[in-house]
C-alpha cells in the first residue's frame, strides 16, 4: 500500500506574544512522523492540548509546519503555489466535530453543499445546473433527500447537519477526508448511523480517512492503525487491534484503562466493593 | 419531517413569524414600532396631509401670528404666521431621512473599514484602527460643524458631514463581531473548502453580523435625528426656509415661554422620534442579537 | 421514605410552536448513598427532569400538568420560593457539565467559596461549627477553614494555598472539583450532577468519577449523575434510569439494567455502543428520529421505532412494572423483549 499522506519529523512551534515582546515558545508539534496508507483508515488519539488540532490544520495546509515535511501522494505541500495548491485543497477535506456550529446559519442546504464546486468551479466544470443535480446526488448519499434542498441548518438534527457536512466535504471529490471527532457530539444511536455512513462511503468513494479521537472506544472500532499523541508527540503507533490489546506506551495503557466500560462488571470501583 | 417540500420563500416567512413573535413579548417594542410607523407615515404623506403646504416652501401669513394652538390651527402658528402642524409635518421629511442616510452610511463606511481590519488583522488591523481611534477623539459634534461650515449648508453637506464623525462606531462594532466570527466552524470549513478572503468575508461573515449592525442603526437613527436637529439648532444645517425640526426649536427659543408651541411642538417630534427608534432597536436587539437578552 | 421522590410527573413547555409535553410521567425515587444514572439522548428530559428537584425550571414556559416532586417528604412544587432557595444552596447541591462558566473569572476562588459557606451558616450556624452570636471576623475564618477542607476533601493538594487563586489558574478537571468542593459546602443530601465529565479527557473523567463515587460512600450522599455516556454509568451508578421522549422508560439496578435491558430502547442503545466485541460494520443504529413532543404519537412513544411494538401498544402509555430480572419496565411487551 502506498502512503497518500505522510509527515516527516514535522515540528510547529507557536510563538507566544505580540510584535514587540517576546513570548515563549509553545511547541504543539513536536518531530512528529506518520504515514497514512492509502484506502486505510489512520486513527489519531489524544487529550485536549495534545497537538490534534495543529495536526488537522497541517494535514489539510492551513498552516505550514516549523520544521519537516508534508508530502501529499508523493508531491512536497510547501512547494505547491497557486493553482497546484487550490487543487490540493481539493484533494483533502475535513468534517469537524461540531456539527451545529459547521454550518453556515443564513445559508440553505443547496448553497452549503454547492459551495466548493462554485469555488472550484474552474477544476470541476459545473454549471449551475450541473451543481444543483450534483448536491441531490450528494445528499442522497450521505442518506437525505432532495426535499431539504431549500432548508436551513437550525431545520435539522445534529445527525442530519454531519451528514451535511459530510456531503459538503465530498462535493470536490476528495481523496482524503479527515474526520476530526465527527460523532462525539452526537448521541450514541446516531453516532452508529454515521459511523455506518462512513465506512459505506469508504468503499464506495475509495476514500481515506484520518479519524481523529479522544474517544478510544469507536477509534478501536473504525481505524486501522492508531497513533497516540501526548504533549505533542507521538507516544506510540500501532495496528488498532495490537494497540489495544498490548499497548506498550504508559500513556496509551493510561488512556485505554480509563475508557468507561459500559459492562457494569468491568468498572474499577465495583470490583473494589465486590 | 413533512412530506411536502417546503420552499425558500416559505421557510423565510417562518423565521419572520417566529421573529416576530419574539418581538411582541415586550409591548414596548410594539409601542415603539407604533411610533416610527407613524411617524414615518406622517412625513411621507405630509405634502398631501398638512394643513398648509405652501407655509413650508417659505410662504406665511402676517395676519396670524402666533395663534396659539385652536381647533382650525392645532399646534398654532408662529411668528410668520405659519401654520406649527405643517413645519412640524413637512419638518419630519428632512429629519428623519437625514437621520436615516446618516446612519445607513455610516454604517455602509464603518462596515467596509471594520470588515477588512478584523478580517486581515496584524498591521492592516492596526493601522485602520489607529485612524479609527484618531478620529473617534474628535469632539463628533464640533467636526460635523466644522466640515458643514467648510462645505456650506444643504441637506447633503449635512448628512456627509454627519456620516463622517458616525462611521468610527460601526467599524469598532464590525471589527470585533468579524474577529469572532471569523474563528467560527463554518468560516474555517469554507476556508477549507478553498474559499478566498472576499468569499469569507461577503459570504460567511458579513451575513451573520448583520443583526447587531441593525440593532446599532435602529437605536443610532434616533441621535442622528438629535444631531441633524443640533445642527439645525445651531443654524448651520438645513438652509430656511426648508423646515427642520432643529431649526424650528432654535428659530422658537426667541418666543418662549409666552409661544410655547413654536418650541414644543418640535421638540415633541425629535423626543418621539427618538423615543420610537429607540425602542425598536431594542426589541430588535431581542430578536436578532438573542446573546444580549437577559 | 425516600430522599427524593418523582411521581408521575408530567410538565410542558410553550414556545411559538404550541405546548410540548416534555415531561410525560417521569417517576425516580433515590435514596441516601445511592447513585443514580440518569441517560438518554438529546432532548429526552434528563437535564430538566434534574432542574425540576430545585425548580430551576422558570414557569411559565414551562407548566407543571400533574405530578409531585417530594424532597425528604416535602412537596417542592408547592414550596415556597425561600424554602427552595435554602434547599439550593445547602441540602440540594449541583454540578454542571462546564467548569468554566459556573465560576466567576473575576474572583478568587477561595472568595466565592467562602461567600456560599457564609451563605449555608446563616441558615444553619453548626456549618461553620459556630455558635449563632459569633462575631464577623469569626465567621469568616470558620467559614474560609471549611473551604480549604472542602478543598482538600475533592482532592486539591496544597488547599490552603490554591484557596487564593483565580479559576483561570485550575485545569478544566481541578475547576470542576472546586465546584464539587463549593456544592459540599452546605452538607447536601443530593446532588445533581449534570454531565460533569462530558468537557474532560478521559483520564480526568475517570479521576471526577472515582471521587463521585467515594462522596456518595462516605457521607451517604444520594446523587444524581445524568449523562448520556452509558460507560460512565455503568462505572459508578448503582442504579439507573433511562429516558425516552420525556418518560423514563427502564429503572433498576445498574447491573440488572446494562446486562439484561428488557425495554427495546435499552437494548437499542447499548447495542450502538463500539465495544471491544463488536466487529466492524456490526455497529447496531436505531433507526427512525426522535418524535416531535408538540405532536407525541399515542401511547408508547417508542412504538414508532420499535421493533417488537405491536398496534395495541397506541392505546395507552406503559406504566413502569417490574420484570422477572428486577428492574422496572414501560413496555407492554417486556416479557417478549429479553
Amino acid at each position: 500500500m502506498s502512503a497518500l499522506l505522510q509527515l516527516e519529523n514535522v515540528t510547529r512551534v507557536y510563538r507566544g506574544g505580540g510584535p514587540f515582546s517576546q513570548g515563549a515558545e509553545i511547541v504543539a508539534l513536536d518531530d512528529v512522523s506518520l504515514s497514512v496508507a492509502r484506502g486505510s483508515c489512520f486513527g489519531v488519539v489524544g487529550e485536549s492540548g495534545s497537538g490534534k488540532t495543529t495536526l488537522t490544520r497541517i494535514a489539510l495546509g492551513l498552516e505550514a509546519p516549523t520544521r519537516g515535511r508534508v508530502t501529499f501522494d508523493g508531491v512536497d505541500v510547501a512547494g505547491l503555489r497557486g493553482a497546484a495548491r487550490k487543487r490540493l485543497r481539493r484533494r483533502v477535506q475535513i468534517v469537524f466535530q461540531d456539527p451545529y456550529a459547521s454550518l453556515d446559519p443564513r445559508m440553505s442546504v443547496h448553497d452549503i453543499v454547492a459551495e466548493g464546486m462554485v469555488i472550484h468551479r474552474d477544476s470541476l466544470g459545473l454549471d449551475a445546473r450541473a451543481r444543483t443535480a450534483r448536491v441531490v446526488e450528494l445528499l442522497g448519499l450521505v442518506g437525505l433527500g432532495a426535499q431539504h434542498l431549500n432548508r436551513y441548518p437550525h431545520e435539522f438534527s445534529g445527525g442530519q447537519r454531519q451528514r451535511i457536512c459530510i456531503a459538503r466535504a465530498l462535493a470536490v471529490e476528495p481523496e482524503l477526508l479527515i474526520l476530526d471527532e465527527p460523532t462525539s457530539a452526537l448521541d450514541v444511536s446516531v453516532q452508529a448511523q454515521v459511523l455506518a455512513l462512513f465506512e459505506e462511503l469508504k468503499a464506495r468513494l475509495d476514500l481515506t480517512y484520518v479519524f481523529i479521537s479522544h474517544d478510544l472506544g469507536v477509534v478501536r472500532y473504525v481505524c486501522d492503525r492508531v497513533a497516540v499523541i501526548h504533549r505533542g508527540r507521538i507516544v506510540e503507533e500501532n495496528e488498532a487491534t495490537r494497540l489495544f490489546a498490548a499497548p506498550q506506551s504508559a500513556h496509551a495503557r493510561e488512556l485505554i484503562a480509563a475508557m468507561p466500560d459500559p459492562d457494569p462488571d468491568r468498572s474499577p470501583f465495583r470490583r473494589a466493593v465486590l | 419531517m413533512s412530506a411536502a417540500a417546503p420552499t425558500m420563500a416559505s421557510a423565510r416567512g417562518e423565521a419572520l413569524k417566529r421573529g416576530f413573535y419574539r418581538f411582541r413579548q415586550s409591548w414596548l417594542s410594539l409601542v415603539g414600532l407604533a411610533i416610527v410607523v407613524a411617524l414615518a407615515g406622517l412625513a411621507l404623506l405630509a405634502p398631501w396631509i398638512a394643513p398648509h403646504p405652501e407655509h413650508a416652501a417659505g410662504g406665511f401669513a402676517m395676519n396670524a401670528r402666533f395663534a396659539p394652538p385652536s381647533r382650525v390651527a392645532w399646534f398654532g402658528t408662529n411668528e410668520l404666521g405659519q401654520d406649527v402642524l405643517t413645519l412640524v409635518l413637512m419638518g419630519a421629511r428632512v429629519s428623519l431621512f437625514a437621520g436615516v442616510a446618516v446612519v445607513a452610511m455610516a454604517a455602509a463606511l464603518g462596515a467596509a473599514v471594520g470588515a477588512v481590519a478584523g478580517f486581515f488583522g496584524r498591521w492592516v488591523d492596526e493601522a485602520l484602527m489607529r485612524l479609527t481611534d484618531l478620529w473617534l477623539t474628535l469632539p463628533g459634534l464640533i467636526l460635523a460643524m466644522a466640515i458643514a461650515a467648510a462645505m456650506g449648508p444643504g441637506v447633503g453637506n449635512m448628512i456627509f458631514a454627519i456620516t463622517l464623525t458616525w462611521w468610527p462606531g460601526y467599524a469598532r462594532l464590525v471589527r470585533g463581531e468579524v474577529m469572532a466570527r471569523k474563528e467560527e466552524v463554518y468560516v474555517q470549513a469554507a476556508r477549507a473548502l478553498g474559499a478566498s478572503p472576499a468569499r469569507l468575508i461577503l459570504r460567511h461573515i458579513l451575513p451573520n453580523v448583520v443583526s447587531p449592525i441593525i440593532v446599532k442603526m435602529s437605536l443610532d437613527v434616533g441621535f442622528a435625528i438629535l444631531t441633524v436637529a443640533s445642527l439645525g439648532f445651531v443654524g448651520i444645517g438645513v438652509k430656511p426656509p426648508t423646515p427642520e425640526w432643529g431649526s424650528l426649536l432654535s428659530n422658537a427659543r426667541g418666543y418662549l415661554p409666552d409661544y410655547w408651541w413654536t418650541a414644543i411642538f418640535p421638540g415633541l417630534a425629535i423626543f418621539l422620534s427618538v423615543f420610537g427608534f429607540n425602542l425598536l432597536g431594542d426589541g430588535l436587539r431581542d430578536v436578532l442579537d438573542p446573546r444580549a437578552r437577559r | 421514605m425516600a430522599l427524593v421522590e418523582i411521581d408521575e410527573l408530567h410538565l410542558t413547555m410553550t414556545s411559538y410552536d404550541g405546548a410540548a409535553h416534555v415531561l410525560a410521567g417521569v417517576s425516580l425515587s433515590l435514596e441516601r448513598g445511592e447513585i443514580w444514572g440518569l441517560v438518554g439522548e438529546t432532548g429526552c428530559g434528563k437535564s430538566l427532569t434534574g432542574l425540576t428537584l430545585s425548580r430551576l425550571v422558570a414557569s411559565p414556559p414551562a407548566r407543571y400538568l400533574s405530578g409531585a416532586v417530594r424532597f425528604d417528604g416535602r412537596d417542592l412544587l408547592a414550596a415556597d420560593e425561600e424554602t427552595m432557595r435554602d434547599l439550593r444552596g445547602r441540602r440540594i447541591g449541583m454540578i454542571f457539565q462546564d467548569p468554566t462558566t459556573n465560576l466567576n473569572p473575576a474572583f478568587r476562588v477561595g472568595t466565592q467559596m467562602i461567600d456560599v459557606a457564609l451563605h449555608a451558616g446563616r441558615v444553619d450556624p453548626s456549618i461553620l461549627g459556630l455558635a449563632a452570636g459569633a462575631s464577623r471576623g469569626a465567621r469568616r475564618r470558620a467559614a474560609r477553614d471549611l473551604a480549604v477542607s472542602m478543598l482538600d476533601r475533592v482532592g486539591i493538594v496544597d488547599a490552603a494555598r490554591r484557596i487564593d487563586d483565580y479559576p483561570h489558574q485550575f485545569s478544566g478537571g481541578m475547576r470542576q472539583r472546586v465546584l464539587i468542593a463549593m456544592a459540599l459546602i452546605g452538607r447536601p443530601d443530593l446532588i445533581i450532577a449534570d454531565e460533569p465529565t462530558t468537557a474532560l479527557d478521559v483520564s480526568v473523567q475517570a479521576q471526577i468519577l472515582a471521587l463521585l463515587h467515594r462522596l456518595a460512600a462516605e457521607d451517604g450522599l444520594a446523587i444524581l449523575l445524568i449523562t448520556h455516556n452509558l460507560g460512565v454509568v455503568a462505572q459508578i451508578a448503582s442504579h439507573v434510569a433511562v429516558m425516552y421522549a420525556g418518560a423514563v422508560v427502564e429503572a433498576g439496578d445498574v447491573r440488572a439494567v446494562l446486562k439484561s435491558p428488557r425495554h427495546p430502547y435499552t437494548q437499542a442503545l447499548i447495542a450502538a455502543l463500539p465495544r471491544a466485541d463488536v466487529k466492524r460494520g456490526a455497529l447496531a443504529g436505531l433507526p427512525g428520529v426522535v418524535p416531535d413532543l408538540l405532536t407525541p404519537p399515542p401511547g408508547c412513544r417508542f412504538l414508532p421505532r420499535c421493533p417488537i411494538g405491536a398496534a395495541d401498544c397506541a392505546r395507552a402509555a406503559p406504566g413502569l412494572a417490574p420484570v422477572d430480572t428486577g428492574q422496572r419496565v414501560a413496555c407492554f411487551r417486556a416479557e417478549r423483549a429479553a
